[in-house]
C-alpha cells in the first residue's frame, strides 16, 4: 500500500504549526518530538507504520475548533484518532500531517434512563459506556471485539459493528446525535436526543465516514434494556455447507438469535490447542445464542435444535448454565488470539449474502492452495460478514505481498458474489485501492463530492477510502 | 400497434397549483431515466404514487416511477429483498408475507391523513423515510434500507450499499437518500433487510392516563426487559377517553409472559388489560387493527385542520403539547413521535418557541405550505451543508426544487 510523499512545503514550517499549537493548547497536548509522535506511528495494522509530524491531545470540543482552525489556514492535513484499533489503517499518519487524537475526550456527559440515552464524549472507550449505565440495567449494545480498547469516536467513523448486531445493528443504528467541528473550525450539533433528521439524515452520512468528514466530539448514544438472560448452543457438522443450510434455515424460521457465529476446522483445531474449551473434533461449528426470560429461551433454543437436527450434527451441546455458556464462547472470544499465537494473519473482513457462503468458503479453500496460505475463517454468519484470517509469515522476504493479494482475491471474490469489501472495518488504506472492483468511477466521484461539501481542501484524513489516483487532484488542492 | 413515444403516458390527476400539467414523464428503465434527467433542464416533480404530497409545493412537470416496478431479487434466507422503486408497497409486502417475512419498520399508509388515493410505492416510503410505530425497535425505514440504486440530476446511475446486512464499503448514501424526498436523486432501486413474521402479538393497554403519566408509564415500558415494539398514547381514544398502549411481539408463550410481567411492571399506573393476536388465526386481530389506527394516525381522519409531526425526546413531549391549544394529538414512539392537528395557517413552531426535536408540517393548504417552512428551519451551518450537497447531487436545480426548502 502506497501512501502520499509528505509535502516539503508542510514539512519546513513544522516548527511554526507547532508554535501555533502550543498557544491554544496546554503543553503536555502537543507532542512534537520524535520520541513522542512514534507513538502515533500506526494503528492496527502494525504493517504500515509512519510517525506523524504532530500529534495533540485535545480535551474540549473549543480546544478541537482551535486545532482544526489553524491546521486549515496553514494547510496541514489532520488524522482524526480515537485509540488507534483500526485495523485499516484508517488512522495511519502520514510525516506531513497533524494526529489529532480524542482520547482525552473522554466523559459521560448526561445518561437518561426514562429516555433511554447517554450523551458522552468521543473518546471514550465502547465497553466503558456500557460501564456507566450497566448496573442501572443498561448496556449500549454494538460490542466490536476490540471493546475494551476501541473509542465511541472511531466506532462512528468506522460504523463498527460487533456479534451481537444482527440483532441491535451496528452503529448507525444505535447512535442518535454528534456534535461535529468541520475542518474549518465550524460546530455543529447534528440529530440529538430525537429520533430521525430534521432534514437530510447528516448523521447517518457522518457515521462511517472514516474521519473525512469532520472530527466528532460528542455523542448521543442509544441505550438499551439488558435482557433477561441469554444462552448459546453449539452446533458441530461435517461441512461448511451443511453449516450453512442450517444458518439460512434458523433465519428464516422465525427465531431472532442475537448471534450466529462461525468457526471453521483450522480456527477449531487452533482455539482447541489454545484455550481447551473442549470443542468437539468437527468441520464447521456454529455458535447461536438467544436471549430473553429462561422459558423463552428455551422455546428459541426448541426451535433451533430442531432445526439443526434435521441436518444431522456430529454435535449439540445446549448450554443450561452460565459457566457452560461461556465455556461455549471461548473458544470463539479466543480465535483470534490463538491463531495469532502460531502465526502472523492477516483479517479480512468482506461481507457476501448468506446464500453463497457455502460457495464462497469453497473458493478461498481453492485459492489457499493456489497461492499457498493456510486460511482460516471465523465469522458472523447471521449476516454474512465473513473474517477469513490469512496465514503468513511476517519474516519471509515476499509473503505479507503475496498475502496481500490473496486478500485482494478473496474480496473480490465477496463482491463478485453481490457482498462487498468491507463490513465493519472499514476502507481505511487497506481496501482503498480495491474500491474500483465494488465502484465505478461516477460512484466515487459522488462520494468525493460529498467529501468537498465538508471539507473543500481535502485536509481531513485524505489519504484514506478513495483510490489515490482517484483523489490526486483533489488532494493538491490546499497546496 | 403504433407505440407511444416511451416516456409519454396519459396525464394524471394532480390537485392545487400543477393541475394544468399535461404531459407525464414514466421511465420503464434506470436507463431511461438517466436519459431524461440528463436531457432535463426545468424543474421536476417527482412521484411515486403521489399518495405523500409532503413538502414545499413544486412547480415542474411530473416524473412518475410507477411504471419501473417488479421485484429483482428475493432471498428469505438471507433476509433480503431488493426490488424497483415504483413497485407498489402492497406487492413487496404481499411478496414477504408469502413466505411469512415483513419490512420491519411497519411503514404508515398516508391516503387517509393527507386524503390522496393512488397507489403508495416503495421508493415513496424510502424517499420519505416513512416509519411506524415499530420504528422504537425495529429502527426506520433508514434502518433496514441496506442499499439503493439512484439517478442524481445530472444523469448519472448511481449505486450505493448493496444487499448485504453489514456493509461500511465507501460513504452511506443509502442514509442520506433515505428521506430526501427526491431532491438528491430520482431512487431506482432499493434493498432491503427484512425480518420474520410475527406469531402473536399482545397488546397493553391502560386507561384514562393524562399525557405525562401516559409518557413514564411507557419510558417504564421501554426500559423494561420486554422488547415492547409499540408505545403510543391518545388522549382521545375511540371512546373519547385516553388510552395508551404497548404491543409486544413473538413467539405466543413469549408474547403471553412478556404482557404479562408489562402488566405487572405498570400496576403503579393502574390496572393493564392484555388484548392478544394470533397470526395463526387468519383474520386481523384487535390489536392488529389498533396498531394500524396509531400508525396511519386514524384518529385525525374526516377532522379540520393541518397536521404536524413533532420529533421531540420523550419526556419533553407533554409540556410541548401544553403549549399547542391543539384540536388533537397522538403520541407515538414512546411519546418520541407526537402527530399534532390544529386550526389551518397555525404557526406550530411559534407556539412551541425554542425547543430540542424538529416539527414537520404533513398537511395543509399549499397557501400555508408555501409560507411557512414545511421542514424544520436548520442551524445555518447545517442549512449551508444541505444547499450545497444539493448542488453537487442536482446542479441543474431539476429534481422537486425546493420541497425541502433552500433556494429555488
Ligand atoms: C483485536 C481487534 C478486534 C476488532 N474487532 C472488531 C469488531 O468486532 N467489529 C468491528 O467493527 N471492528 C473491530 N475491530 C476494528 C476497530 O476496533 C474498530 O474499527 C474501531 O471502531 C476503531 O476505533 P478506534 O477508537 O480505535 O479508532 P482509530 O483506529 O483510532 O480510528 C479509526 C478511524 O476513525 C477515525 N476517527 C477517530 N476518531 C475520530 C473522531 N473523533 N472524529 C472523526 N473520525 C475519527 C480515524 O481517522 C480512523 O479513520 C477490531 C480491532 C482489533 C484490533
Amino acid at each position: 500500500m502506497e501512501m502520499p510523499t509528505p509535502d516539503p512545503a508542510i514539512l519546513a514550517k513544522k516548527s511554526a504549526v507547532v508554535a501555533r499549537l502550543m498557544s491554544v493548547l496546554p503543553k503536555d497536548a502537543v507532542i512534537h518530538e520524535e520520541a513522542g509522535t512514534r507513538a502515533y506511528e500506526c494503528d492496527a495494522l502494525t504493517a504500515y507504520k509512519c510517525p506523524p509530524m504532530v500529534a495533540v491531545l485535545p480535551s474540549t470540543t473549543e480546544e478541537v475548533v482551535a486545532v482544526l482552525k489553524i491546521c486549515n489556514e496553514m494547510g496541514v492535513p489532520v488524522v482524526p484518532r480515537g485509540s488507534g484499533t483500526s485495523l485499516a489503517g484508517g488512522a495511519l499518519p502520514t510525516a506531513d500531517s497533524v494526529i489529532l487524537g480524542v482520547a482525552r475526550l473522554n466523559d459521560v456527559l448526561e445518561t437518561d434512563y426514562q429516555n433511554r440515552i447517554i450523551r458522552v464524549q468521543s473518546g471514550r472507550t465502547n465497553l466503558s459506556v456500557t460501564g456507566a449505565v450497566e448496573e442501572d440495567g443498561f448496556f449500549y449494545a454494538p460490542d466490536p471485539s476490540s471493546q475494551l480498547a476501541c473509542a465511541i469516536a472511531g466506532n462512528i467513523a468506522m460504523n463498527s459493528g460487533g456479534a451481537h448486531c444482527l440483532k441491535y445493528g451496528v452503529t448507525t443504528n444505535n447512535l442518535l446525535g454528534v456534535t461535529l467541528v468541520t475542518m474549518d473550525g465550524q460546530v455543529m450539533e447534528i440529530g440529538g436526543a430525537h429520533l430521525d433528521a430534521a432534514g437530510y439524515d447528516l448523521l447517518g452520512l457522518v457515521c462511517g465516514s472514516e474521519g473525512q468528514l469532520g472530527v466528532v466530539t460528542e455523542a448521543t448514544l442509544r441505550i438499551l434494556p439488558k435482557p433477561e438472560g441469554a444462552r448459546p448452543v453449539l452446533i458441530g457438522f461435517d461441512d461448511n455447507e451443511t453449516a450453512g443450510a442450517c444458518v439460512a434455515d434458523i433465519i428464516k424460521a422465525g427465531v431472532l438469535p442475537v448471534a450466529i457465529e462461525f468457526m471453521d476446522r483450522l480456527c477449531i483445531e487452533t482455539t482447541e490447542k489454545f484455550a481447551n474449551a473442549g470443542y468437539p473434533d468437527c468441520n464447521a461449528l456454529l455458535i447461536v445464542e438467544v436471549e430473553g426470560s429462561e422459558a423463552e429461551i428455551d422455546e428459541q433454543l426448541g426451535v433451533i435444535l430442531q432445526i439443526a437436527r434435521r441436518y444431522d450434527p456430529v454435535e449439540l451441546r445446549e448450554s443450561k448454565s452460565a459457566e457452560e455458556s461461556a465455556k461455549i464462547w471461548l473458544g470463539r472470544k479466543s480465535a483470534f488470539g490463538a491463531v495469532g499465537q502460531i502465526n502472523d494473519y492477516m483479517c479480512l473482513d468482506g461481507t457476501i449474502p448468506v446464500s453463497s457462503l457455502p460457495y464462497v468458503l469453497r473458493r478461498i479453500g481453492e485459492m489457499s492452495k493456489e497461492f499457498g496460505l493456510e486460511v482460516g475463517n471465523v465469522f458472523h454468519a447471521g449476516d454474512g460478514n465473513m473474517h477469513p484470517l490469512i496465514l503468513f509469515d511476517a519474516n519471509k522476504p515476499g509473503d505479507l505481498e503475496i498475502c496481500e493479494a490473496f486478500g485482494a482475491e478473496i474480496l473480490k471474490l465477496c463482491v463478485e458474489v453481490g457482498g462487498c469489501l468491507t463490513g465493519e472495518h472499514g476502507v481505511g488504506i487497506e481496501k482503498r485501492d480495491l474500491m474500483t472492483t465494488q465502484f465505478t468511477p461516477e460512484d466515487l466521484e459522488l462520494q468525493m463530492q460529498v467529501k468537498d461539501v465538508f471539507d473543500p481542501a481535502w485536509l481531513l484524513n485524505p489519504a484514506k477510502v478513495f483510490p489515490l489516483e482517484a483523489s490526486a487532484s483533489r488532494r493538491t488542492l490546499a497546496a | 400497434m403504433q407505440a407511444r413515444p416511451a416516456h409519454i403516458r396519459n396525464p394524471v390527476k394532480i390537485r392545487g397549483a400543477e393541475k394544468e400539467q399535461a404531459a407525464v414523464l414514466t421511465p420503464e428503465t434506470e436507463i431511461e431515466l438517466a436519459e431524461m434527467l440528463s436531457a432535463a433542464s426545468a424543474p421536476l416533480r417527482v412521484q411515486g404514487g403521489g399518495t405523500r404530497p409532503i413538502g414545499r409545493p413544486v412547480v415542474g412537470e411530473v416524473l412518475s416511477m410507477a411504471d419501473m416496478r417488479g421485484i429483482e431479487l428475493y432471498e428469505p434466507g438471507a433476509l433480503t429483498i431488493v426490488v424497483k422503486a415504483g413497485t407498489p408497497l402492497a406487492d413487496v409486502e404481499a411478496a414477504l408475507a408469502a413466505e411469512n417475512q415483513r419490512l420491519p419498520f411497519e411503514p404508515m399508509d398516508h391516503r387517509s391523513l393527507m386524503g390522496t388515493d393512488g397507489v403508495p410505492t416503495i421508493g415513496g416510503v424510502v424517499a420519505a423515510n416513512v416509519s411506524g410505530p415499530r420504528r422504537i425497535q425495529a429502527g426506520a425505514c433508514r434502518d433496514s434500507l441496506i442499499g439503493v440504486r439512484f439517478v442524481d440530476g445530472r444523469g448519472r446511475i448511481m449505486k450505493n450499499g448493496g444487499r448485504v446486512m453489514k456493509n461500511v464499503t465507501g460513504y452511506d448514501l443509502v442514509k442520506l437518500m433515505a428521506g430526501s424526498y427526491g431532491t438528491l436523486g430520482v431512487l431506482s432501486e432499493l434493498s432491503f433487510k427484512v425480518l420474520p413474521g410475527v406469531a402473536a402479538t399482545a397488546c397493553v393497554l391502560l386507561r384514562g392516563l393524562d399525557d405525562e403519566t401516559a409518557v413514564a408509564a411507557m419510558a417504564a415500558a421501554l426500559g423494561s426487559p420486554f422488547e415492547v415494539s409499540g408505545a403510543a398514547h391518545t388522549p382521545n381514544g375511540l371512546d373519547g377517553d385516553p388510552v395508551t398502549m404497548l404491543r409486544v411481539e413473538g413467539f405466543e408463550a413469549s408474547v403471553a409472559y412478556r404482557a404479562g410481567r408489562l402488566q405487572a411492571l405498570l400496576a403503579p399506573f393502574g390496572q393493564a388489560e392484555i388484548e392478544t393476536g394470533l397470526a395463526a388465526d387468519g383474520g386481523v386481530s384487535g390489536t392488529d387493527t389498533g396498531w394500524k389506527w396509531v400508525r396511519d394516525v386514524d384518529g385525525f381522519k374526516g377532522k379540520d385542520g393541518d397536521v404536524w409531526r413533532i420529533s421531540v425526546k420523550p419526556t419533553d413531549a407533554p409540556e410541548l403539547v401544553a403549549k399547542l391549544d391543539a384540536r388533537d394529538v397522538l403520541y407515538d414512539w414512546g411519546g418520541g413521535l407526537v402527530w399534532a392537528l390544529v386550526p389551518g395557517g397555525t404557526d406550530l413552531r411559534a407556539k412551541l418557541a425554542d425547543f430540542a426535536g424538529h416539527a414537520t408540517l404533513i398537511r395543509a393548504s399549499e397557501d400555508t405550505r408555501a409560507r411557512l417552512p414545511v421542514f424544520h428551519p436548520e442551524a445555518a451551518p447545517i442549512a449551508a451543508l444541505s444547499a450545497e450537497l444539493r448542488k453537487q447531487f442536482d446542479p441543474k436545480g431539476i429534481l422537486n426544487p425546493g420541497l425541502m426548502g433552500g433556494e429555488v
